[in-house]
């Protein structure tokens, strides 16, 4: 898994499911789905996201229902990296089965919003560009460390069959 | 050094001698249920590309709840997709709009205690109540489920929470969880969650599926209960016969526990929960007043045969504010059926109520019911999160069936106490 490269998006205490996936749109296509992730608390997040950005957010990011597409479209929006101060648990599984990393990260606080950030998720690392810092956080669990390096799940579990190609 | 009951479960459904909390294991899973939202729709697809089948069509129950009846097109697709997947793998046990997916399993005798049980949703937690491991998965996991019958977990540290004491008149198993996400949080990630306790004891299964169902709003991996002679009754109740060791899944005396907390119920309040959290929770009489839209009966945690029970009582020769809306969608067709046979039903359509068919409908903003801008609803559902019922500019309360229902008749937030007898 590469290292992420990008803009930090700030966020606070319990981003819930709901906020990242509005019942709303349960029903309808992803890609619908993921243009009304967080509209709730940043109106602006799903059209100016970038490829690699990242965010970064208080405790229990990803609480509540086990809807996938809380995760599946930070997916697609090609979020980079989560950084929270911790993660409610399905949210966390659902998020690394699709290949979007996860790293609980304590001084969370410490990030600006627009702060560019690298991440390796794979050493633990992180990298303030914008003010200097640096940080070392607990890296992906080993034993998933070959289903995220593989890129999620489905890549994962396609390699495992030896069908289709690996990620 | 002893185990607690769910280190026992999951070192059986993992072939251990023992587990420690901590340790990541692969279990076999006894059962496991999708449901139409994140069940064949999701999973179908990706057993298609895999080029893959179901692992066990005894073993794997498909339930459609989240989108019944069918409203649209979409949901309508999201339904027949179920209905294809059911057929095609020959599933055993398919529950097609009979109810919300965690009642039904009750119901029909689902569930033992021992058992290692997987459900994609988060509320699974509440099958717990028989003594059983029962988790939530995102559908992404569960079709690793539907196709290997595995799953990785990471041993949970147990919370132990024992309540002693009497409830007060109109306190029931919901005031306990609204109080306890407020007492102990919702972030309790990677932990279970054990409830004990002469209340919880003597506590019908009903109830106690209402401490296992929010053991999810405390952000628990699971909530269990030790099984008794009231798990095995209802076993039987439901047709099935309990394992004969059924009683040995019990944690030992010298089981280590992450925190264990003990509550007096004798002392607690009618609880209600404003927007915008399960959390943020606290006596009625703090919300006294607050005038409602829309007062909603419903969901697997609120709206089982007990729960019109409880609303039936407040509304006995009331009728609901002029202003306000009651809908009742009774959990599952079973409980539709005997609250009609007993008289509940009628009180409550006497009173006003508008009845909603059985299903998540309204609880998640996916069928009848939903909020408008502006509204305020109080709502015997477990989560009130900003949008969770429609409208991200609605308000939604939490309450028990009793505070809803006086709610209703009230027209604003009230003490329900004071409806009753």
């Amino acid at each position: 898994m590469s290292i992420v490269s990008g803009k930090a998006w700030r966020f606070g205490d319990e981003i819930n499911s709901d906020l990242l996936a509005p019942g709303l749109y349960l029903k309808s296509a992803n890609e619908i789905m993921a243009q009304h992730c967080l509209e709730s608390v940043d109106p602006t997040f799903a059209k100016s996201v970038q490829p690699g950005d990242v965010i970064v957010a208080g405790h229990n990011f990803g609480v509540g229902s086990a809807r996938e597409q809380a995760a599946l479209s930070l997916q697609l929006l090609k979020v980079g990296a989560v950084l929270a101060e911790s993660f409610a648990r399905i949210f966390y599984r659902n998020a690394l089965n699709f290949g979007v990393p996860c790293l609980f990260f304590p001084q969370y606080n410490e990030i600006s919003a627009g702060d560019k950030l690298e991440v390796d998720p794979v050493a633990g690392t992180i990298k303030n560009l914008t003010t200097g810092k640096g940080y070392t956080v607990d890296p992906i669990p080993a034993h998933l460390m070959e289903m995220i390096t593989d890129g999620g799940l489905m890549p994962h579990l396609k390699k495992k069959l030896g069908k289709g190609r690996a990620a | 050094m002893g185990q607690t009951l769910v280190e026992k479960i999951i070192a059986r459904a993992a072939s251990k001698p023992t587990v420690r909390p901590g340790e990541i294991v692969t279990c076999k899973v006894d059962l496991a249920m999708i449901l139409d939202s994140g069940g064949p729709r999701k999973v179908w697809p990706r057993m298609k590309e895999l080029g893959v089948g179901v692992w066990d069509r005894e073993k794997l129950i498909v339930v459609t709840d989240h989108f019944v009846p069918a409203v649209d097109a979409e949901t309508a697709q999201i339904l027949k997709i179920s209905r294809d997947f059911v057929r095609e793998f020959d599933i055993k046990h398919f529950y097609d709009m009979k109810g919300i997916g965690h009642i039904i399993l009750a119901e029909n005798g689902h569930l033992q205690p021992g058992m290692f049980t997987c459900g994609g949703d988060s509320h699974s937690t509440m099958g717990g109540a028989y003594g059983c491991y029962m988790s939530g998965f995102g559908g992404i996991e569960m079709t690793g489920v539907c196709i290997t019958g595995e799953i990785w977990t990471r041993v949970p540290e147990t919370i132990r929470v024992d309540w002693s004491g009497k409830f007060n008149q109109a306190v029931v198993a919901k005031d306990i969880m609204l109080h306890l996400c407020r007492a102990l949080g919702m972030d309790n990630a990677f932990k279970a969650i054990e409830f004990g306790g002469e209340t919880v004891r003597n506590m019908s299964m009903s109830e106690r599926g209402v401490l296992c169902n929010m053991a999810a709003e405390l952000g628990g991996e699971a909530g269990v209960i030790e099984p008794d002679d009231i798990t095995l009754a209802a076993i039987r109740a439901a047709g099935k016969e309990p394992a004969p060791d059924a009683l040995k899944w019990r944690s030992d005396d010298d089981a280590v526990y992450a925190a264990k907390h003990a509550f007096d119920a004798s002392t607690l309040q009618p609880q209600v929960a404003a927007p915008h959290a399960p959390s943020n929770s606290g006596p009625v009489d703090d919300y006294k007043g607050k005038k409602i839209d829309q007062a909603y009966i419903g969901a697997c945690v609120g709206a089982k045969l007990s729960d019109l029970h409880m609303a039936a009582e407040v509304l006995r020769g009331r009728k609901v504010a002029n202003h306000v809306r009651l809908l009742v969608a009774p959990a599952t067709q079973k409980v539709y059926a005997d609250a009609a046979a007993d008289g509940t039903l009628g009180i409550l359509t006497d009173a006003g109520a508008t009845m909603l068919a059985s299903g998540c409908g309204a609880c998640a903003a996916l069928g009848a019911g939903v909020l408008s801008d502006g509204e305020v609803c109080i709502s015997t559902t477990n989560r009130n999160f900003q949008g969770r019922m429609g409208s991200n500019k609605a308000s939604v309360y939490l309450g028990s069936p009793y505070t809803v229902a006086a709610a209703a008749a009230a027209g604003t937030i009230a003490d329900p106490r004071e409806f009753l007898p």
